[in-house]
């Protein structure tokens, strides 16, 4: 079974996860951070493939991106780094990134290698549900890879609905209408859609990311959703105070003591 | 042209054939559907048509005119035509979308207008526009393109325009649509992005085509009228593509007219040197949209560079990427050094003095009158040049000295 579905059917609340741009801060950093999360208590990790010109990244990714592309990180790179990942690491692992970068890789090519090395999952926020069905279904199911999609406060019920029938281990709830970047607290509007999706019941667990920088926000998004993805807060931690297991358990001490 | 190819292309996804569509995270996905629906209810209603139609007529100054180059044309042979977007209000044919996708925002009740410039171009259009129907305006422009089109970011600040200077990257065009993209969804529900070319998700490269229309059909009656019969050859510069498909959509259904895009080869076809998208780039999806794309073998946008800022752009049009795989229009290029030299040859000959961008298409055209000295060529003359003088006369000097 997949790592993701099988980690939702254990555990249904406080799933924590999260998100850092591999090749930031350091060229070859990406492998010791995995691990660093997987033994400070992290659940489930995305791993993001940077690219140049992100639509859906707040300033502390981007830059994150611009040093990683700076210290030469590639699809190509990343997935030769995490060729023994499963060696060293077993929870759900998935990449994030931009639609064209994958697609100058070859999307079957890439769906291939990944589910070689024991990656679970591929979130790529710009590929519309409608392309997903009708190019790469396919290819995703063929490798055993689950795709996960977005949701936003401005997401319509039935366009939901579309994205529960795609889903298959989390759907990604976009806290705000907005691009990454962490916030200092959760609003009633926000607190309010986020309810808006708790009762409508869907059919696969629901992830909040995008805001969540402490405790108190995780605390929040987790009387809601399965759990919650902390971005931008982690990748900012990484730059400040480097990316040594001290100064990530340090991180993660903060969110769940 | 008849209406079906209109309402053939783009599909009701976006799509010109394989192209175009709307490769977005779901924030702006949302918003652009919204925007879909905006455009597809108001901009069809009589008041929105009739609205546009008096600003075009009293307020940009349309039509503009067809112009017989005669003293071009007794140099390089054939009979050499400019449709005047120079003369077009502003200068540039850039006020056709900016005057519509302005109006669309008063009409959804949006404060502010939010766009990227290369050339400046755009910008002072859009500036104009939001000056026009009392809207804000933020114009998001690389630190390069503001050093070297420095008279446009003046004619902005004059307009009442937020110039916001983008440093990132290459600090020019691909810069400032990321930079103005982001600014956009910080804020979409008091804002409208207007996007300066056919480029984009859906619903712009069908958007900013329909305002750019005009030129075309202007045109073609206006040639008609001239000299009973169809130009032999239809040209226009491309960066984005928008002033091209402007002009082009008029004639796609007439065979014997022949297209002709041309893009910029900068310094020479060698990587970072060019902006070549048609010649050199493969399919990819940028800013949104699918089209054809220079980029590295990683999938990253590659750097580009032309003497003309508004041409240099890494993505091109959907709708040109399809009209190519059509062989509708024929893409071809020409280097900075023919654009200067095409850029003093109307200056000395007709005293016109075009913008660089479009000293592209003109510089294509003399190139078209030697080799065909019996045939009729239209081009789009696509804005005025004052943009340019003290950069070209820096640069290159005056042609009795040249540098
Ligand atoms: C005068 C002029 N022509 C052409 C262009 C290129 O744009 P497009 O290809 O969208 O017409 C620009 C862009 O700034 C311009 O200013």
């Amino acid at each position: 079974m997949n790592r993701i579905t099988e980690l939702f059917n254990k555990k249904k609340r406080n799933v924590l996860s999260f998100y850092f741009t591999a090749g930031h801060p350091e060229p070859d950093s990406t492998l010791s951070i995995l691990k660093s999360l997987e033994k400070n208590g992290a659940d489930m990790v995305e791993i993001g493939m940077p690219f140049s010109d992100p639509l859906a990244d707040g300033p502390v990714i981007q830059q994150s991106s611009q040093i990683a592309l700076k210290n030469g990180m590639t699809i190509k790179k990343l997935l030769a780094a995490l060729e023994s990942v499963r060696e060293e690491v077993t929870i759900p692992l998935l990449c994030m990134g931009y639609f064209n970068t994958v697609l100058q890789f070859g999307m079957e090519n890439f769906c291939k290698t990944i589910s070689q090395i024991g990656i679970d999952g591929v979130i790529l926020p710009d590929l519309p549900l409608e392309v997903y069905s009708e190019k790469y279904q396919a290819i995703f199911e063929r490798y055993g890879i689950i795709p996960v999609f977005l949701i936003t406060p401005g997401t319509s019920d039935e366009r939901i609905r579309q994205t529960e029938k795609y889903s298959k281990g989390f759907i990604y709830m976009v806290s705000s209408a907005s691009v990454t970047g962490a916030k200092k607290g959760f609003g009633n509007e926000q607190l309010a859609y986020f309810k808006r999706i708790k009762e409508m019941n869907l059919s696969v667990p629901v992830m909040a990311g995008f805001g969540i920088s402490d405790k108190f926000t995780f605390n929040q998004v987790s009387d809601y959703a399965a759990g919650g993805i902390i971005g931008s807060a982690f990748v900012s931690h990484l730059q400040k105070e480097g990316a040594s297991e001290n100064s990530i358990g340090e991180f993660i001490k903060r969110i769940v003591k | 042209m008849s209406e079906n190819y209109f309402k053939k292309y783009p599909n009701e996804n976006g799509y010109f054939e394989e192209y175009g569509g709307a490769f977005l995270p779901p924030v702006l996905e949302t918003e652009m559907k919204n925007i879909t629906q905006a455009y597809f209810s108001i901009s069809k209603s009589h008041n929105f048509i009739s609205e546009l139609r008096s600003i075009r007529k009293h307020y940009q100054g349309r039509p503009t005119p067809v112009y017989f180059c005669n003293r071009l044309s007794d140099k390089y042979g054939g009979r050499i035509y400019m449709k005047r977007e120079d003369l077009n209000h502003s200068g540039a044919h850039k006020l056709n979308h900016c005057m519509g996708e302005a109006l669309l925002a008063k009409h959804l009740g949006k404060k502010k207008l939010i766009a990227e410039t290369g050339a400046g171009q755009h910008g002072v259009a859009l500036a104009t526009a939001a000056a026009y129907f009392g809207l804000e305006c933020e114009i998001h422009m690389g630190e390069v393109d503001i050093v070297k089109e420095h008279p446009n970011v003046v004619r902005m600040e004059i307009l009442g325009a937020k110039v916001v200077p983008v440093s990132e990257g290459l600090k020019t065009l691909k810069e400032a649509v990321d930079s103005a993209f982001n600014a956009y969804v910080a804020d979409p529900v008091t804002s409208l992005y207007c996007i300066g070319s056919v480029v984009g998700p859906h619903p712009f490269p069908m958007m900013v085509r329909d305002f750019q229309r005009v030129v075309g059909i202007e045109a073609r009656e206006q040639f008609y009228e001239m000299t009973g019969e169809l130009p032999d050859k239809v040209v226009a510069c491309v960066g984005g593509g928008s002033n091209a498909m402007g002009l082009f959509s008029a004639f796609l259904e007439d065979d014997e007219c022949e297209i002709y895009g041309v893009e910029p080869s900068g310094r020479s076809l060698e990587p970072g040197e060019h902006a070549a998208t048609m010649t050199l780039g493969k399919p990819g999806v940028i800013h949104g949209f699918k089209c054809y794309l220079l980029q590295d073998e990683k999938g990253e946008p590659a750097p580009v560079y032309s003497v003309a800022s508004g041409l240099d752009y890494p993505g091109v049009g959907p709708e040109h990427s399809m009209l190519k795989d059509l062989k509708k229009v024929k893409y071809d290029t020409i280097t900075d050094k023919e654009a200067i030299d095409a850029f003093y040859e109307l200056s000395r000959l007709e005293g016109i003095i075009p913008a660089l961008e479009s000293a592209h298409a003109v510089a294509y055209a003399l190139k078209l009158a030697q080799k065909y000295p019996q045939k009729s060529i239209l081009v789009n003359l696509s804005g005025r040049g004052d943009k340019d003088i003290d950069f070209v006369v820096d640069e290159y000097g005056l042609p009795e000295n040249p540098k």
